[in-house]
């Protein structure tokens, strides 16, 4: 057990410095300066080298790589060119919305996804059946923001139950701000609980004609019983994959949900850092974005661990 | 049957009246039925038999020919879409209620399965979770249907590991069924199915996966079980050794038909039906087939083959194969007749010697 841990941990490591490595050289290898870039074809050339010495773009590159990889050690990810602050600040600033809206998704979606998933596969075929897997299918080939925009405008605009936009002044309370993600968080949710309903439904009709599932009716137990505790953890494996791609999906679609919305999180910093070429910030928020990915594949390489006695790798 | 047994009267509940004294299990042209998209596969198609209480009822058959689906049947485990289509299944519990299992719900059901009837299932490689511990799985039958402490069912539990034989039970109790041989999952499936020491129990090919010395340990289990607690069995095998050593009364099935029941000596002695004669000719025996130098006489196997379900012939289904074949048999399908008190037979013909 300690050395599966240690083991995916010590891959965890590799990951992330080749992911390092990767965005260092695409920055580097980007066409045109990025100095330049950032500064727009108005910058005098002594603007234009400023820059350059203060990126520490006019050094060589093993030794702007070997810079880049120390301040990383310490949790320094350069500085942002416009706002004025270490990119590790502005990325905490934005981090708290953006860190629920993914919760709530997720949590929304698997509280949509399961329950549906499960009763669809046992009653296969029912008319539920079809309608869900129907609906399923719509709902995972609209965009999130489009419903997002729906959504506003029914929830927000007409009824005036929920704010349409932002996340509340700085002293806002913390039931303003949840107010604030409700119809963010369903937009993303709905969105991704179509892909895991179907997942488990697939898993859950895989399993419920198993052997085991036969035995356990045969002890004489409820249906609720059969399904959820012998069926359903037994098909939680392979929605446990899923959950953990559709949670490393919202991150980036948080980063569209939140611009619709107005939400001050780190997909709105992104957007602006792109339309600004604050590379510092955009690089920064690759990296952490990566490092959320690689985590959450940890956590749900955990979890089988938990579940299933036959992994052992 | 008698007035003072009020549970006996038919009842909205599913409780019917019908069941003769001392019996436990009457099946009565049960049809099971597995829609597909090429027709209704009749897996079971008329079978027919009684389960005296305290007795064991073998069941042999060629491969398909309906013994685990009889037994699902009886449990109400068939899978949708297959479904119990026809005739009666009734079972007497231990409080004399009689009750037709093929028209009870599943949650009429839930006090039957476990306590009154429990079953072994023929596949003891699949047929247990693998994500339970083999003690939790054992325990689990026995906490569904008694009140009892954490520890005393883990005693329990160990207890009936000991009781198949599984060695060091105190920490064989914590084990996964993958860390478990398909013997010892066997011995697992049989402990769990007699945790709640079942009034009937359905054992199909139970011993299979076990080697001859475990295999007449476990027949001798159940026969002591039987001994002790009155219990009914219902055992599918395919091995008439097996039917010889535990078997009181014996059912012979072929193409999802029951063709013959008979007490066992009975069966063996005076075989009616030509297909049990042809099975029992098929079988070997040590005293027949090795003749005086030593040397082994060829089996006379069965010519033909079983038909598929979804075609068989109207009439007799055995006629493409039997060799006392007639033409009145390919007319219409025979019923059981008794040639002898408990002796009953699905053919024609009365005067084959
Ligand atoms: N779920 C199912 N769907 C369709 N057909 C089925 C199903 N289960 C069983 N059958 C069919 O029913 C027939 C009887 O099968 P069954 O398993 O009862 O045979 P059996 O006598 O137990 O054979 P064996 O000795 O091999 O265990 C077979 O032809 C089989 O193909
Ligand atoms: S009814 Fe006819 S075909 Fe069938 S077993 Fe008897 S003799 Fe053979
Ligand atoms: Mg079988």
């Amino acid at each position: 057990m300690t050395r599966v841990v240690v083991r995916r941990l010590l891959e965890m490591a590799l990951v992330m410095a080749i992911v390092v490595t990767i965005v260092f050289v695409i920055v580097r290898i980007a066409p045109g300066d990025p100095a330049a870039m950032m500064l727009g074809p108005d910058a005098t050339a002594k603007d234009v080298a400023d820059l350059r010495a203060r990126l520490g773009l006019d050094q060589s590159l093993p030794a702007q790589y070997g810079r880049y990889v120390w301040g990383l050690l310490h949790g320094d990810l350069g500085q942002s060119i416009f706002l004025a602050r270490p990119v590790t600040q502005a990325l905490w600033e934005r981090a708290e919305p953006t860190f629920f809206l993914t919760l709530f998704s997720i949590l929304i979606a698997c509280g949509i996804a399961l329950p549906v998933g499960i009763l669809s596969a046992y009653r296969h075929g029912s008319v539920f059946d079809q309608i869900t897997s129907t609906v399923a299918m719509f709902a995972a080939s609209i965009p999130s923001f489009w419903l997002g925009l729906v959504l506003m405008q029914l929830f927000a605009v007409k009824l005036g139950w929920f704010q349409p936009s932002g996340y509340g002044g700085p002293g806002a309370s913390l039931g303003e701000r949840l107010n604030h993600l409700v119809l963010p968080a369903c937009a993303l949710g709905i969105v991704s609980s179509a892909l895991i309903a179907r997942f488990t439904r697939a898993s859950m009709l895989d399993v419920l004609g198993d052997d085991y599932v036969r035995t356990a009716r045969a002890k004489g137990m409820s249906e609720i019983r059969v399904v959820l505790l012998h069926a359903f953890k037994n098909a939680l494996i392979p929605i446990l994959t899923v959950i953990g791609l559709t949670a490393a999906l919202l991150i980036s679609g948080a980063i569209v949900t939140e611009t619709v919305f107005g939400l001050p999180g780190v997909g709105s910093l992104v957007v602006s850092a792109v339309l600004r070429r604050d590379y510092p910030v955009i690089q920064g928020t690759l990296l952490v974005v990566a490092g959320l990915y690689v985590l959450i594949n940890f956590i749900i390489d955990m979890l089988y661990l938990v579940v299933d006695p036959r992994v052992r790798y | 049957m008698s007035a003072a047994a009020p549970a006996t009267m038919p009842t909205s509940g599913g409780e019917i009246d019908g069941l003769a004294e001392g019996v436990v299990l009457a099946v009565t042209d049960l049809e099971t039925h597995f829609p597909s998209r090429r027709g209704v596969a009749k897996a079971v198609d008329g079978v027919t038999f009684t389960l005296p209480r305290g007795r064991t009822v073998a069941v042999v058959g060629e491969s398909g020919s309906g013994k685990s689906v009889t037994s699902l049947s009886i449990m109400g485990l068939i899978a949708p879409p297959g479904h119990v289509a026809g005739g009666r299944i009734l079972h007497r519990d231990r409080k004399g209620v009689v009750r037709d299992l093929a028209k009870l719900s599943n949650a009429g059901f839930r006090h039957i399965r476990g306590p009154e009837i429990a079953m072994i299932f023929q596949e003891p490689m699949t047929s247990l979770n693998p994500l339970m511990r083999v003690g939790d799985q054992i325990g689990e039958m026995i906490a569904l249907h008694e009140r009892i402490s954490r520890r005393a069912l883990r005693a329990r539990v160990i207890e009936l590991l000991q009781l198949v034989e599984i060695p060091e039970p105190e920490t064989r109790i914590d084990a996964y069924p993958h860390q478990m041989s398909g013997g010892m999952r066997q011995r697992v499936m049989i402990a769990m199915a007699l945790a709640c020491r079942p009034n009937l129990l359905i054992a199909d090919e139970p011993t299979t996966a076990l080697d001859v010395t475990i295999q007449a340990q476990i027949l001798a289990l159940l026969r002591r079980l039987q001994a002790d607690l009155g219990m009914s069995v219902l055992f599918i095998t395919h091995n008439l050794g097996v039917v010889a050593e535990i078997a009181h009364e014996v059912v012979v099935m072929y193409a999802g038909r029951v063709v013959e029941q008979a007490p066992v000596g009975d069966l063996f002695a005076r075989p009616s039906h030509p297909y049990t004669r042809a099975l029992l000719a098929s079988t070997p025996n040590i005293a027949r087939d090795i003749d005086a130098e030593g040397r082994r006489r060829p089996l006379a196997a069965i010519p033909g083959a079983v038909p598929p379900i979804t075609a068989l012939p109207p009439g007799c289904a055995f006629a493409p194969r039997c060799a006392h074949v007639l033409d009145a048999c390919r007319e219409g399908r025979p019923g059981l007749v008794a040639i002898a008190p408990d002796h009953v037979t699905r053919c024609i013909r009365r005067d084959l010697p």
